[in-house]
């Protein structure tokens, strides 16, 4: 183990950027995030070396976590290769010298921003999600002395008729993304902006769910093995996406889909948004009606 | 393909990088400008970046403004970047403003006070039309400020003292024992705020957002009708007690502007009644941030003293969540990022939507159509 490699020679910044009192402050407030499922701690943020709002939350839950042996993997939309996803990567490759992959079962640490991966992941990993605003009551309520009440006595109400007024205006509940969970029968929580389509994959997980939010200075958690509820109506059960299309490289069925402006004579292609499952997908032999195009191979031309 | 440049990667960014270096440098046959002279001809600048940035060093904030090619909210970003690195081997003594040797000091309440009205440097008064002979590659070497003919008080008695024989306006007096003053660069924001807590987040905010909401305050949007009191700019001691020796001893001097501004009408209930206060201290010669921030302390203090929060300036929640430019600046920039994940989710719904909108249009119509018309049966 050799931490000093990657950060002694240029900067005199400590392994993993942050200095040890600082990622010590981040563990214990993890750890109280963990304890407490859902609920949104308070934490001493700091400033980043990236923009508050492109991912200092998840960078900082990441560099208080990540040590030589780890492997990162970073997505942004699902995808390893979108450019924010690339810099954070090469942010953990330069301060904490670690190994990186696209590969999610490859993965110990997994850094995303709105998706989680479409393969189920296992123990022993953590999933860490870069997360704008984590109050999931702020758009119903702007102040937080406010919304922090409304937590401590459990009094949701507000939240339930915010889904009626939608399901009155709409005839349905018409959250796309940042759809509203129930953690452990406590806490209400928003899955950072996340589409619902990944809302069951936080429930019963074996890995730990992270959520750090730099901006807001708050880290939340969901710990192995917890209950996450979707809110829904009796009458109007939650539901996740579905397409009538299926990914046009792999022909997935099953995964969430990007659609692909190819002119704009109103022409589309629909494609995996988690680019790793496409590519083991299309390794194994799978096809999808337009298999070979160029957009397939667009990640190997970057490299 | 637009979608394989979103997919640009890592060669992308390095190109942009590249790209926006060659940028920075403009012209390569105009020489390029040295910190140096961006620390002495653009001191304003380097005195906001600090402000903002929350820390004070000339140097450094020179480098951030090049580096940002005069971008100074980048500047500010870089330096708190930098800032949030650095180890903390202690706290100073409090500073004692009383002390300052300044530079320039001036109050409008009153036509003359202890120490005198100094005028200072500045761009009061002057009259803002273009001076080409700096155009013109600066022209003649500017005379030399004249000295005064007497030696200025010192030290110069501030606005408190002025009134403090007759208890007329409230005093800011320390607390010795109150606990260590809030700090937001180690814990998050907490409401209710105290003072400290206020007043930390005002000094680092963005110049331009409080200068608004004090100017709001003015305009209506509050009761507002303050007068500046004292306004005083100038180098004041950093004092510090190593632990080894146990006394303090001048570490340094730090270039501070201070602003007292006072409520514009008597303040009472069941004390006697007197003036009210608001602080404003910054980093560095910032007199239109310093007086902003002295008239949004007063606002919060009024909503605190039970005034209706019925303006912006006197929520501090909106005012402390909304100040700082880096947090700001990122949150609304981030909406460069992809999104597409969550708009995708969107589309979903709001094709459905339009299909179903687009349904019920076409049963209403049919129904129309089979039914005779009201109009028609009148006619």
């Amino acid at each position: 183990m050799n931490p000093q490699k990657s950060n002694q020679p240029a900067q005199q910044y400590s392994y993993a950027y942050l200095d040890e009192q600082t990622k010590r402050m981040i563990r214990r407030s993890i750890l109280k995030a963990l304890a407490i499922p859902g609920y949104q701690v308070p934490f001493g943020s700091r400033e980043m070396p990236v923009p508050y709002g492109w991912g200092t939350g998840g960078i900082q839950v990441t560099a208080a976590l990540i040590g030589p042996d780890d492997v990162f993997k970073c997505i942004d939309q699902g995808a390893d290769d979108t450019t924010n996803a690339v810099s954070i990567r090469q942010f953990f490759a330069k301060v904490a010298d670690v190994a990186t992959t696209e590969d999610t079962s490859e993965a110990t640490i997994i850094q995303s921003r709105h998706r989680i991966p479409e393969k189920t992941l296992k123990q022993g990993q953590i999933m860490v999600m870069q997360v704008p605003q984590p109050e999931p009551l702020r758009t119903m309520e702007a102040r937080e002395t406010e919304t922090r009440a409304m937590h401590a006595y459990e009094e949701y109400g507000v939240q339930y008729v915010s889904l009626y007024q939608s399901v009155a205006a709409h005839g349905r509940i018409t959250i796309g993304a940042t759809y509203p969970v129930m953690v452990n029968e406590r806490y209400l929580m928003g899955p950072s902006p996340i589409p619902k389509f990944d809302n069951p994959k936080i429930n019963q997980s074996e890995a730990i769910m992270l959520f750090g939010a730099g901006r807001e200075k708050r880290i939340y958690a969901v710990p192995p093995h917890t209950d996450v509820r979707s809110l829904d109506f009796e009458d109007y059960p939650f539901e996740v996406q579905t397409w009538d299309e299926i990914c046009a490289l792999c022909g997935s069925e099953d995964s969430y889909l990007d659609e692909v402006v190819l002119d704009d004579q109103g022409n589309r292609m629909f494609v995996c948004s988690d680019t790793h499952h496409c590519s083991v997908r299309r390794d194994a032999g799978h096809a999808g009606p337009l298999a070979g195009h160029a957009l397939g191979s667009a990640k190997e031309a970057a490299e | 393909m637009a979608y394989v440049a979103v997919k640009g990667g890592e060669a992308a960014i390095a190109n942009a990088h590249r790209w926006l270096a060659e940028e920075r440098r403009g012209d390569p046959s105009v020489p390029e400008l040295d910190v140096t002279q961006i620390r002495e001809q653009l001191s304003l600048a380097i005195d906001r970046v600090m402000c903002e940035g929350s820390c004070y060093d000339r140097d450094l904030a020179a480098l951030a403004i090049k580096q940002a090619r005069g971008d100074i909210q980048e500047a500010v970003f870089m330096i708190r970047a930098y800032r949030t690195t650095l180890p903390r081997f202690g706290a100073s003594e409090p500073l004692n403003t009383v002390e300052m040797r300044a530079v320039r000091r001036v109050s409008a309440a009153f036509k003359d006070i202890p120490g005198g009205q100094v005028l200072g440097p500045t761009f009061d008064y002057t009259h803002r039309l273009l001076d080409f002979t700096l155009a013109a590659n600066g022209g003649a070497e500017a005379p030399p400020a004249l000295e005064a003919e007497e030696p200025q008080q010192y030290p110069m008695p501030n606005i408190g003292s002025v009134f403090a024989h007759e208890d007329l306006l409230e005093s800011d007096a320390p607390t010795p024992d109150a606990p260590e003053p809030y700090d937001l660069t180690r814990q998050p924001m907490r409401f209710p705020a105290g003072r400290d807590q206020r007043l930390q987040a005002l000094a680092r905010g963005d110049e331009g957002f409080l200068l608004g909401l004090a100017y709001s305050g003015m305009r209506g949007w509050g009761n507002a009708h303050p007068l500046c009191g004292e306004i005083r700019y100038g180098d004041v001691s950093v004092e510090f007690v190593p632990e080894e020796l146990g006394f303090p001893i001048e570490i340094g001097e730090l270039l501070l502007t201070e602003c007292v501004m006072i409520t514009g009408s008597a303040q009472g209930g069941n004390k006697a009644p007197q003036y009210g206060r608001g602080y404003g201290l910054v980093f560095g010669h910032c007199e239109r941030k310093s007086m902003s921030m002295a008239m949004i302390d007063i606002a919060l203090k009024a909503a605190d003293a039970g005034d209706a929060v019925n303006a912006p300036v006197k929520d501090e929640e909106f005012v402390l969540y909304h100040s700082d430019n880096v947090e700001a600046s990122g949150f609304v920039q981030h909406l460069k990022l992809p999104h597409y994940v969550d708009f995708q989710a969107g589309l979903l719904t709001i094709r459905k939507l339009r299909a179903e909108y687009f349904e019920r249009q076409r049963t209403a119509q049919e129904a129309q159509a089979a039914a005779p018309t009201a109009t028609e049966e009148l006619v």
